[in-house]
């Protein structure tokens, strides 16, 4: 009876056990029923996705599941029923931590002492079931150590139940061998992540695929840079190779049709000429045939050494024949005409009639020379030397020696006309006769003073500083003139002249030494008396322009005058008594030196009663001063400044209009101008224009240039492309037209930027184009097979991606 | 007595036959030409005058079409060879040379919604409001055949847009989803999606053929890879944008034609600035379509005007507009690069000059060397500004006229109150945002 009662009691917790609840499940610490293994079930079970342990070191996990597909491992033996299932993910879980679920073994043992006490309950729920005594009997018992048929108690043990201890006694049996290296695989392997969700997958493949996409039109960079920036694109790209057919393909399939041709043909051919490649006559490939190879080598050495001999005298010869020196070539000639002479004595004494005649031709070559003019200027050599005579003062006395010879023959003996008599010296006479003036006019020049070429000189070239020493040349004329005349007041008269001609060339001197400096010394001249006045006026404020300016010139004088201090020496030494007023006026210059005005702290006049400090602090500046008037010693600003305003001021004036035509009404020609006349009849004055702004402002230049009129006309900014004004004014100002390039240059700077051709069509570009290998495979060969799986590279690639 | 003369070498002077040119000796001198600059000057602003006096854009007016002009294609292989579909299912084929039609079909139930050829010119398809797509034969059938396609795809929804492979017999359709159909089959080989909108245009990239590009209507741009079957990246911008036309030199560059009338030319790889905003259309602009040299683009618009943009400016270089154009729905630039087609409402194709006061015909090399020197000057006296002044100005219809002057007024508008924003509010609390990037909403990865 009891028994019966215990089966069907089992029948009853079968399913109970199905569908076990949080407590039934208490992992792999819990116990199983003994019953259960005892009867040996295969049981299916599902617990809840919330109570999944994970944890990478379970003994049991579920397969690689790649798309969410269910995976299981059931293992059946015949005691144990271990279930593993990969747990479908729920949503939420997934979300949170995208954890991918385990399920260990769960093995259920329970203790005997609980079964009986279900077994009780269940026995007393029973019985209650008649409706009879329905208040429960509470009843406590103590646990039982009794061991049943129908389960296992571990109590007392202390132990937990493993795997591996129930393994343990089934080993011997072959079958269950291979369950446990299963396992042991299953033990080794690494947990699966979750797959992802579809929209993530997507923008994951979406991404990889666009970085894939981008890397390879990045290799069009390059490309595009150069077409964008290229001077010059002709489309269609692609070029049309011409078919260009080897010549002896043309040369096989071409026929002599006209006479002409077949005459040539025949020539040819009779020749045996090569048309095809190998360029060498039957006869030469027979003589190289027929030739050994020492032998040719020889032949080659021999070549070469005459060669290398015939270039070395061609080197030698050229070498030679630019020898300048002249000595050189006249050993030369003399060590020839040595030999000559030694030839002949020889020939003389060989043969005498031979000799005798060679004397006759020699001497017949003479004769020959002295009828020709070889003399005259007429040679090449001659004609040479003329346009050298100029410069070089050898090729001039070279030339006179062969006039010389010249005048040697044909020259007549000249009679001195008298008023070279009267006015020249008896000595100088004498030289004229001698030597005939044309020829040596220069030479006389250098030589000494000739009066007629010097007064020349000095008339007609007042203006003009003579370079030579324009002091001496009044000198010896005056004293020329003092010792040749003869009258008292003749005497006295030159006496002031030569004093006025002294006079003249030095200011004339000043003159080409500064132009603003005329005036200035011939109003200072008269004043010396001023002296005292000007030292009084000396602080006086600058006010308008023309003040400035003239201080500027004073300056300028003033530096010009320093800057020939050895020049004004001489002068001084050599009249002292002329320029007594010279060191009073340098005197006065330095006085209103304007630079000293504005550099030089004015002198401070220090009083005993201002306190101690302030002096301190005008040592200080005064120290500072000077430093920076040593760091800017070389600079003049001021000076500079002023330069420029009297420029723009210049510039902005309006100019005289000259209408003056030369040669119109006159004679016209070099060195002929129009007469002052007709000049101030032409010219047109130019109305005084408006004041300049700036005119009351002597330190700011203002330019009133800007015109309205032609601003309209002017770029008012500056243009895109270019970086800084003057490169776009560079642009401007270079003439791209053909009449001022040449017809290249001009087609050059005309090309189009891009040119295309009627009627062609222009395609895309193409990567064989560019010289890219365009890829052969088929855009179309992936369609088909469609990978829409993510693999681990494309998540590691994600995850770098992330990362970056 | 010796006479000197002059004696010249006759090889300097004596032309060796009577087709050589007679050689003039020239003394460059430059002292001997003065006023370089001014007398350039006055020569470019002669040659910018003539130009003006010579722009004479309008070519021939095709008609023939009995609803407006929907779409039109080029001819890959022949110059002189159009197609345009109508809005009444009429595809017809023009000659250019002879500016007639050759042939007329009637396709399609409604609107022919798009038209492309095939890469090598044999065969044409076309998509209509029929939920088809049709294949015909670019030739006509023989005597007593009839008109018919060579291959009926009968879909599911409406196809909006078509577009054909440059190089392999795929061809690409929208509306719903970008299809990539194979020649040979009934069946879409791959179809891309990303969300679920119309899709009013798709276009193959011309230089890596395995690119596609498509507008859809909820203002967004989207490019797929057709090797990897995925859509690439999408951007959004602030109001639809029409179509797209991809560089044919620059592999990377393609140019958008939006809903609020200006277009982006955008660099594939960086989408969330544009390359450059082109703006002077005063509408909507409704088609885009490169010149073969991928220096320029032409855009058709709704406010009855076509415009040439250089691609690298902002600004147009010219617009043509007759009274007679409607709104201009589509535009091509032929492939040599010389002409313009556009279609319009008013069911004319127009035969436009791509540069507006060029020459036609064969130039004498005179010609041409002028040519190319007043073009030079221009471009050296273009900042010039009354050279600039006379370049720039066009005749404008009163309308687009007036709507530039208002466009004008409210952009300054706007600009004057953010300018007052960023002046009231605290430093840097109001970003300043550039004219490229205000238009771009979103980049979606």
């Amino acid at each position: 009876m009891k028994a019966r009662a215990q089966s069907l009691t089992a029948q009853y917790l079968r399913p109970k056990l199905t569908h076990p609840g949080p407590r039934g499940n208490q992992g792999p610490g819990g116990q199983t029923p003994a019953h259960q293994r005892n009867t040996g079930w295969v049981e299916k079970r599902k617990p809840h996705p919330l109570t999944a342990v994970s944890s990478p070191a379970s003994p049991f996990y579920a397969g690689p599941s790649l798309h969410g597909s269910c995976f299981s491992h059931a293992l059946y033996a015949t005691e144990l029923t271990c279930t593993s299932r990969a747990i479908d993910g729920n949503r939420n879980c997934f979300a949170a931590g995208t954890e991918i679920a385990f399920l260990r073994l769960p093995f259920l043992v329970h203790g005997d002492n609980d079964g009986e006490r279900e077994h009780q309950k269940l026995l007393e729920a029973i019985s209650s079931l008649d409706g009879k005594n329905r208040q429960k009997l509470a009843e406590r018992s103590e646990a039982s150590l009794k061991v049943s048929e129908f389960n296992v108690s571990s109590e007392g043990s202390g132990e937990k139940l493993v795997l591996a201890d129930l393994l343990e006694p089934v080993k011997t049996t072959s079958s269950l061998a291979t369950v446990k290296k299963q396992l042991n695989r299953v033990k080794s392997k690494k947990t699966v992540e979750l797959p992802l969700n579809k929209e993530e997958i997507e923008r994951i493949h979406r991404e990889v695929a666009f970085n894939k996409t981008a890397k390879v039109l990045s290799k069009w960079d390059p490309v595009v840079l150069k077409n964008r920036q290229a001077e010059q694109l002709v489309f269609p790209l692609e070029k049309e190779e011409p078919a260009i057919a080897p010549i002896e393909h043309v040369l096989s399939g071409w026929k002599a049709r006209t006479p002409l041709e077949q005459e040539i043909f025949n020539l040819l051919h009779k020749n045996k000429q090569p048309v095809a490649d190998p360029l060498l006559t039957p006869v030469e490939k027979a003589s190289l045939q027929a030739m050994s190879l020492e032998e040719a080598k020889m032949r080659r050495a021999e070549l070469q050494r005459a060669r290398a001999l015939q270039s070395y005298y061609e080197a030698k010869a050229r070498r030679e024949k630019k020898i300048k020196s002249k000595k050189y070539h006249k050993v030369v000639k003399k060590g020839k005409a040595k030999k000559a002479l030694k030839e002949f004595e020889q020939l003389r004494k060989v043969n005498p009639a031979a000799a005798l005649e060679e004397l006759e031709k020699i001497e017949k070559a003479r004769m020959m020379e002295r009828m020709s003019l070889k003399h005259q200027n007429s040679g090449k050599w001659a004609k040479s030397k003329a346009i050298m005579a100029k410069y070089d003062l050898e090729a001039r006395q070279a030339m006179q020696e062969q006039l010389a010879k010249n005048k040697e023959l044909t020259q007549k003996l000249q009679v001195a006309s008298e008023i070279e008599e009267e006015e020249g010296g008896t000595e100088e006479k004498v030289e004229e006769l001698l030597v005939p003036d044309v020829v040596n006019e220069v030479q006389m020049n250098a030589d000494g003073p000739n009066p007629w070429m010097l007064r020349s000189c000095t008339s007609d070239t007042k203006e003009a500083a003579t370079q030579e020493d324009p002091e001496q040349l009044p000198e010896p004329e005056a004293h020329e003139v003092s010792e040749n005349s003869s009258s008292q007041e003749v005497l006295s008269e030159l006496r002031v002249l030569s004093q006025k001609l002294k006079e003249n060339d030095q200011s004339r001197k000043q003159k080409a030494s500064s132009e603003g400096t005329v005036p200035q010394v011939q109003r200072e001249e008269p004043a010396p008396e001023e002296e005292a006045p000007l030292l009084l006026q000396r602080p006086e404020r600058v006010q308008t322009l023309e003040e400035l300016e003239e201080l500027g010139k004073e300056e300028c004088f003033q530096n010009k005058e320093l800057s020939r201090p050895v020049l004004e020496g001489q002068q001084s030494e050599r009249t002292p008594n002329n320029r007594p007023d010279a060191p009073k006026k340098k005197k006065k210059e330095q006085m209103i030196d304007l630079q000293n005005l504005l550099t030089t702290q004015s002198p401070s006049v220090k009083s005993l009663a201002v306190p101690t400090i302030e002096e301190l602090e005008d040592e200080e500046e005064r120290n500072q001063r000077q430093m920076i008037k040593e760091a800017f010693a070389g600079d003049d600003v001021i000076r500079d400044f002023l330069k420029e305003k009297r420029e723009a001021v210049e510039a902005s004036k309006p100019k005289d209009v000259d209408l003056t035509l030369p040669g119109w009404g006159e004679w016209g020609g070099v060195g002929l101008k129009p007469s002052a006349k007709k000049r101030r009849r032409f010219l047109i004055k130019a109305p005084e224009g408006p004041p300049r702004k700036d005119k009351n402002l002597p330190n700011v230049i203002i330019n009133e240039k800007r015109n309205i009129h032609t601003a309209a006309h002017q770029v008012r900014v500056l243009p895109y492309p270019f970086t800084h004004h003057w490169q776009f004014e560079r642009t401007i100002q270079t003439p791209i037209g053909s009449t001022w390039n040449t017809q290249r240059a001009f087609q050059k700077l005309t090309t189009p930027k891009v040119i295309t051709k009627p009627g062609h069509i222009i395609k895309p570009i193409k990567a064989e184009d560019v010289g890219y290998r365009s890829s052969s495979r088929s855009d179309l060969s992936v369609i088909q097979r469609n990978p829409k799986r993510i693999t681990t590279r494309h998540k590691k690639q994600l995850k770098k991606s992330s990362v970056d | 007595m010796k006479v000197k003369m002059l004696s010249r070498n006759p090889d300097n002077y004596v032309r060796e036959t009577k087709l050589d040119l007679q050689r003039v000796p020239r003394n460059y001198d430059p002292t001997l030409h003065p006023f370089e600059v001014p007398r350039e000057y006055v020569r470019a602003l002669n040659a910018t005058k003539l130009e003006r006096v010579f722009a004479k854009p309008f070519l021939a007016s095709l008609d023939g079409h009995r609803d407006g002009v929907n779409c039109l294609a080029k001819h890959p292989k022949n110059l002189a060879t159009i197609l345009s579909g109508a809005c009444d299912g009429e595809v017809r084929i023009w000659n250019l040379t002879q500016r007639n039609c050759i042939r007329t079909i009637q396709a399609h139930e409604g609107f022919v919604r798009g038209i492309c050829t095939r890469f090598c010119g044999t065969s044409f398809f076309t998509v209509g409001d029929d939920k088809t797509v049709k294949q015909w034969k670019m030739d006509g059938p023989g005597y007593g055949e009839e008109e018919e396609p060579l291959h009926t795809i009968l879909g599911k929804t409406v196809y909006t847009g078509i577009d054909h492979h440059w190089k392999e017999a795929v061809f690409a359709t929208c509306g719903q989803q970008v299809d990539i159909w194979d020649e040979q089959r009934t069946n879409p080989i791959c179809s891309m999606t990303w969300g679920f909108d119309s899709i009013s245009s798709v276009k193959f990239n011309p230089v890596e053929t395995f690119l596609l590009g498509s507008c859809a209507s909820d203002r967004n741009i989207v490019l797929y890879d057709m090797r990897q079957a995925t859509p690439l990246k999408k951007v959004i911008l602030d109001m639809r944008t029409n179509t797209i036309c991809w560089n044919p030199m620059e592999a990377f560059i393609f140019t958008a034609a939006n809903e609020d009338y200006n277009l982006y030319t955008f660099d594939m790889r960086a989408l969330d600035t544009p390359v450059m905003v082109h703006m002077d259309h005063v509408s909507a602009v409704l088609d885009v379509d490169y010149s073969p040299t991928g220096k320029e683009f032409v855009s058709a618009s709704f406010n009855k005007s076509i415009r040439i943009f250089p691609v690298d400016k902002s600004r147009s270089r010219e617009v043509y507009h007759t009274k007679r154009m409607q709104h201009v729905i589509c535009v091509k630039w032929t492939s040599d690069s010389k002409y313009i087609m556009c279609g319009s409402d008013e069911m004319n194709i127009r035969l436009w000059k791509a540069n507006a006061s060029e020459k036609l015909g064969v130039l004498t090399s005179r010609e041409k060397a002028a040519k190319d020197y007043n073009q030079k000057l221009k471009e050296k006296f273009q900042h010039y500004p009354h050279i600039k002044r006379i370049a720039r100005h066009r005749h404008l219809p009163k309308s687009i006229y007036s709507q530039i002057q208002e466009q004008r007024i409210m952009k300054e508008a706007r600009r004057r109150k953010e300018v007052n924003r960023i002046k009231h509010s605290k430093p840097g609390s109001v970003p300043i945002v550039s004219e490229k990037k205000k238009h771009i909403v979103a980049v979606v990865k």
